[in-house]
């Protein structure tokens, strides 16, 4: 197994560690590369059947397309199969759509130019040079994860290029079968199409296709040929969504099957000391009281049963291992702008020290705090051990760490353990980590036989769920002669990224690559930079969150440097574009400055404000407008320009583009996780709710497609938002807001 | 043994009078359109209507239920035909969709009580159901279009 073996050395991200080898000259040599010998359908496929690479099944029923990424709400089980299905010519219904089971062979490409030491702009040879090792390391660990909003970045090449071969294969057995020249024949709605008209069915070559070698010099179309791509589409899953005949994890159902429900102690990660369950037992619908690792499990014949019991069993908790109390950790933070917890300097340009000494000095300290992920269906999974091994039904973005994971909680090996991915109701990075993962296996290995359904309550969901980081920045800067002269950005954050590989097994010794990610990316002319990350230690442990060190960072990034330009005199917006350097960045701060009609102060108490932070390689402009009302700060519009390169589905675009805007302003303003006792005290929706609709803008999206790369959009419409609202709240009330949440020093409608 | 009606036929359930509606439906009868999200009424994702207003099935006893009749997504009267769910698909309101299902049955709720609500409306009698991935701005046009065309018959 690639992953248990290169997991024994360290899971690195620069160039000089990453594993050599010979790179890939494109992707799509890559997608032909992966066929018989390392494709994972090969083993389960039934007679008459073919299969060309890892993504394609024919079988003389049906074509079955696979989704190679989790589906959490951002489209995968629609626009990856749609990816093939333009290639193979096929129309919506003529495929069914299966989740990827774990194999190296779903590694993901699209974790290149993330992990790559080089910011995404830049595009020169050694930075690209880089970009082609670390995607040969990706390849030889097998690396199979959904996340760094690479759902088409990872598949834009190797999908088309897998459907390319699919096409041209189906032809050539088409070709054999007739005697007909390749030349000749057509392919449309998955059928290959004679010269005088009649016609076979992909379904009917499955056999023959099987008997010849797969056609692997087949070359995706040129985009101005498509038929689906590109256009507003019909997202595969809206129907059954909207119907609710969509089966997600937490609706599957087994024969035989119980319904479990957990308390684990709320210090992350402590054990159990005791527990008295003896009101528990005598509950209705109890079947059974179990022990685990950090808490204690009820096997009920119905969740609410199973939930009630778990309820009244009385625990006695071992401490936590970080501060008990939410003051302790923001201490701890204030002191780690230390040289014995310095994560990496980043970037350094010009001499900052005399950088800072000329003009004017401004300095400023900014906060975030730790926040919930909470997706609105909880943690849960299904889980059955026999004697052979395990199977489990979760969804989850990295199958083969969930093999891993349930494999090492109950002392098997991951190929025992069978997994089976489901329809999720949303992640924003929870399906990331593997707390349900581990209790499941460990309950339904002590039930053995029975198949047990586990449901986190929304209450235990909130205490276990392992927050985004927490973080601090002491940032200086100067101006002098209406010009930014410097900025030193520096900042103290627990380590998303590294405790998440940590958790999988992949432990890193190296500088958390997340605290730099809106801190040294930073494309404006400033002629003295500086760039710096220290890491706590000792603190809660933290994870990735929907655009990860970007949430804060960009935060306070551009904040900062609106607190620059405005002590620069200069306008906020023509300041931004006027210093910006790379030139298709530039043109997505002026799409957004033209979008928003930007024309400097508005007055009568309204304000916009503007951010710029490109995360995952995608530029994203927004900005904010708001007013003051008599019950607070309303937030009227955004407006929004992002550059992806290309655009795959303009629907889906708009709505994920408006969903991360509505993520990124409704967690500023409302929520934080604080810590009392060791637990968090944020245990419901109440306490942690995010937007609703009334708080809801209108949010005016532009998509462009000026970058040399195809880049993702799940993400990077997060971090400038947060920075957008509270430069907008400073242009309408003088008041400058530089600590998450927002509604701490303000009231909004 | 308690007897209730759902989506039009009568069912039997051996569970304690206290048991919330949402998991007699999700475990006792495997009708999953009503969702858990929090289980106190503060996500809207269990919404389905008990004699024909919108409820959240999360708060309602089952023991209090006894002669009234019971509809989730699963069994509104033609359903392919219904204004909200066709404005839904056409506005491809779905993200996850896990909260949709309650959203729906919030809005047909809310086009019983008002033809043509206003955006003010909207924000009120859906301020209850919350949706983590962002659809609000679909939600609110799905909810007008609905409108829109149930004013056309």
């Amino acid at each position: 197994m690639g992953i248990q073996t290169l997991s024994r050395r360290t899971f690195v991200f620069g160039s000089a560690a990453v594993a050599g080898g010979i790179a890939f000259g494109s992707y799509s040599e890559l997608a032909q590369a992966a066929t018989a010998d390392d494709n994972p359908l090969a083993a389960g496929l039934s007679p008459n059947s073919v299969t060309f690479n890892p993504w394609v099944e024919i079988s003389p029923e049906k074509i079955t397309l696979i989704a190679q990424h989790a589906d959490i709400g951002q489209g995968v089980g629609s626009v990856q199969p749609i990816m093939i299905a333009e290639e193979m010519d096929l129309d919506p219904g003529q495929f069914d759509v299966r989740f990827a089971g774990p194999s190296p062979a779903y590694f993901n490409t699209g974790f290149a130019d993330e992990f790559a030491p080089f910011v995404a702009a830049d595009q020169s040879a050694a930075a690209e040079e880089a970009r082609a090792k670390t995607l040969e390391w990706l390849r030889k660990s097998g690396l199979q994860m959904t996340g760094g909003s690479s759902t088409v970045p990872d598949t834009y090449e190797k999908l088309r290029g897998a459907g390319a071969v699919a096409r041209e294969t189906l032809k050539a057995a088409a070709a054999k079968r007739t005697g007909i020249a390749v030349a000749e024949l057509r392919t449309q709605s998955g059928k290959v199409i004679l010269p005088d008209g009649k016609t076979i069915a992909y379904v009917d070559l499955a056999a023959d296709a099987a008997k010849i070698p797969p056609v692997l010099d087949a070359k995706p179309r040129d985009p101005s040929k498509w038929r689906m791509l590109g256009k507003p589409m019909k997202r595969l899953d809206i129907r059954a969504k909207v119907m609710g005949e969509l089966k997600f994890g937490i609706d599957q159902k087994m024969d035989g099957m119980l319904y479990a429900s957990v308390k684990l102690n709320p210090a992350k990660g402590q054990p159990l000391k005791s527990y008295d369950a003896s009101k528990a037992r005598a509950m209705p619908g109890v079947k059974k009281i179990l022990e685990i690792k950090n808490g204690v499990a009820v096997i009920a014949t119905n969740s609410w049963y199973a939930m009630k019991a778990v309820d009244a069993i009385a625990c006695e908790w071992a401490p936590s291992a970080y501060p008990a109390e939410q003051a302790g950790h923001w201490k701890v933070l204030e002191s780690s702008f230390k040289p014995e917890f310095l994560g990496k300097e980043w970037k350094k340009i010009g001499d900052i020290d005399a950088g800072l000494k000329t003009g004017k000095l401004v300095e400023a300290e900014y906060r975030a705090p730790y926040v919930g992920h909470q997706p609105l269906e909880p943690l849960n999974g299904i889980g059955l051990v026999t004697d052979k091994g395990m199977e489990i039904w979760v969804g989850h973005q990295s199958p083969r760490f969930v093999q891993d994971v349930a494999a090492k909680a109950i002392g098997l090996k991951p190929e025992q353990i069978t997994f089976h991915n489901q329809w999720t109701g949303g992640s924003f990075g929870h399906r990331l980590e593997y707390e349900n993962v581990r209790v499941l296996a460990e309950i339904a290995n002590q039930m053995k036989g029975t198949p047990i359904k586990l449901v986190f309550s929304r209450e235990e969901d909130f205490l276990q769920d392992i927050p985004r980081q927490i973080a601090i920045a002491r940032h200086r800067g100067s101006v002098d002669n209406s010009k930014i002269v410097s900025a030193d950005l520096s900042l103290a954050s627990t380590t998303p990224l590294k405790g998440l590989l940590e958790r999988s097994g992949t432990p890193s010794k190296d500088p958390d690559g997340q605290l730099a990610a809106g801190l040294w990316n930073v494309y404006y002319d400033i002629p003295h930079f500086r760039a710096t990350s220290y890491e706590a230690q000792g603190l809660s442990p933290s994870t990735t969150w929907r655009s990860v060190g970007a949430s804060t960072s960009g935060f306070f990034t551009e904040s900062f440097i609106d607190e620059l330009i405005h002590a620069a005199g200069l306008d906020p917006m023509k300041a931004r574009i006027a210093m910006c350097n790379v030139p298709h960045y530039r043109k997505v701060l002026e799409t957004v400055a033209e979008m928003s009609d930007w024309k400097g102060p508005l007055g009568n108490g309204r304000g916009r404000g503007v951010a710029f932070v490109e995360s995952f390689g995608t530029p994203v402009a927004e900005v904010v407008e708001v007013s003051k009302t008599e019950r607070g700060i309303r937030i009227d519009k955004v407006w929004i320009a992002a550059d992806v390169g290309k655009v795959m589905d303009p629907v889906n675009f708009e709505n994920q583009v408006q969903g991360g805007v509505i993520w990124g302003l409704g967690h500023a303003i409302n929520c934080e996780l604080t810590y009392a006792k060791g637990a968090v005290q944020q245990t419901n929706y109440n306490h942690h709710e995010a937007m609703r609709i009334y708080q809801c803008p209108v949010i005016e999206v532009r998509g462009l497609e000026n970058d040399p790369k195809v880049r993702g959009v799940g993400e990077p419409p997060v971090p400038p938002a947060a920075p957008a609202l509270a430069n907008a709240i400073f242009a309408a009330t003088g008041q400058r807001i530089r600590e998450m949440p927002f509604n701490k020093f303000i009231d909004f409608v | 043994m308690i007897e209730l009606t759902v989506n039009g036929t009568k069912h039997q359930v051996d569970v304690v009078p206290e048991m919330p509606l949402l998991w007699v439906l999700r475990d006792e009868l495997g009708i999953t359109s009503p969702k858990y999200g929090c289980g106190v009424a503060q996500c809207g994702a269990c919404t389905v209507q008990i004699d024909g207003a919108a409820v959240r099935s999360c708060q309602a006893h089952i023991g209090d239920l006894a002669g009234k009749s019971v509809v989730t997504l699963e069994g509104l009267e033609n359903r392919d035909q219904n204004p909200v769910i066709k404005a839904w698909i056409e506005h491809q309101v779905p993200q996850c969709g896990y909260c949709q299902t309650g959203q729906i049955m919030q809005a047909i709720s809310l086009l019983g009580l008002i033809d043509k609500p206003t955006d003010e409306d909207i924000n009120e009698v859906m301020a209850g159901n919350l949706c983590r991935c962002g659809t609000y701005p679909r939600i609110r046009t799905a909810i007008h279009a609905a409108a829109a065309k149930m004013a056309e018959k």
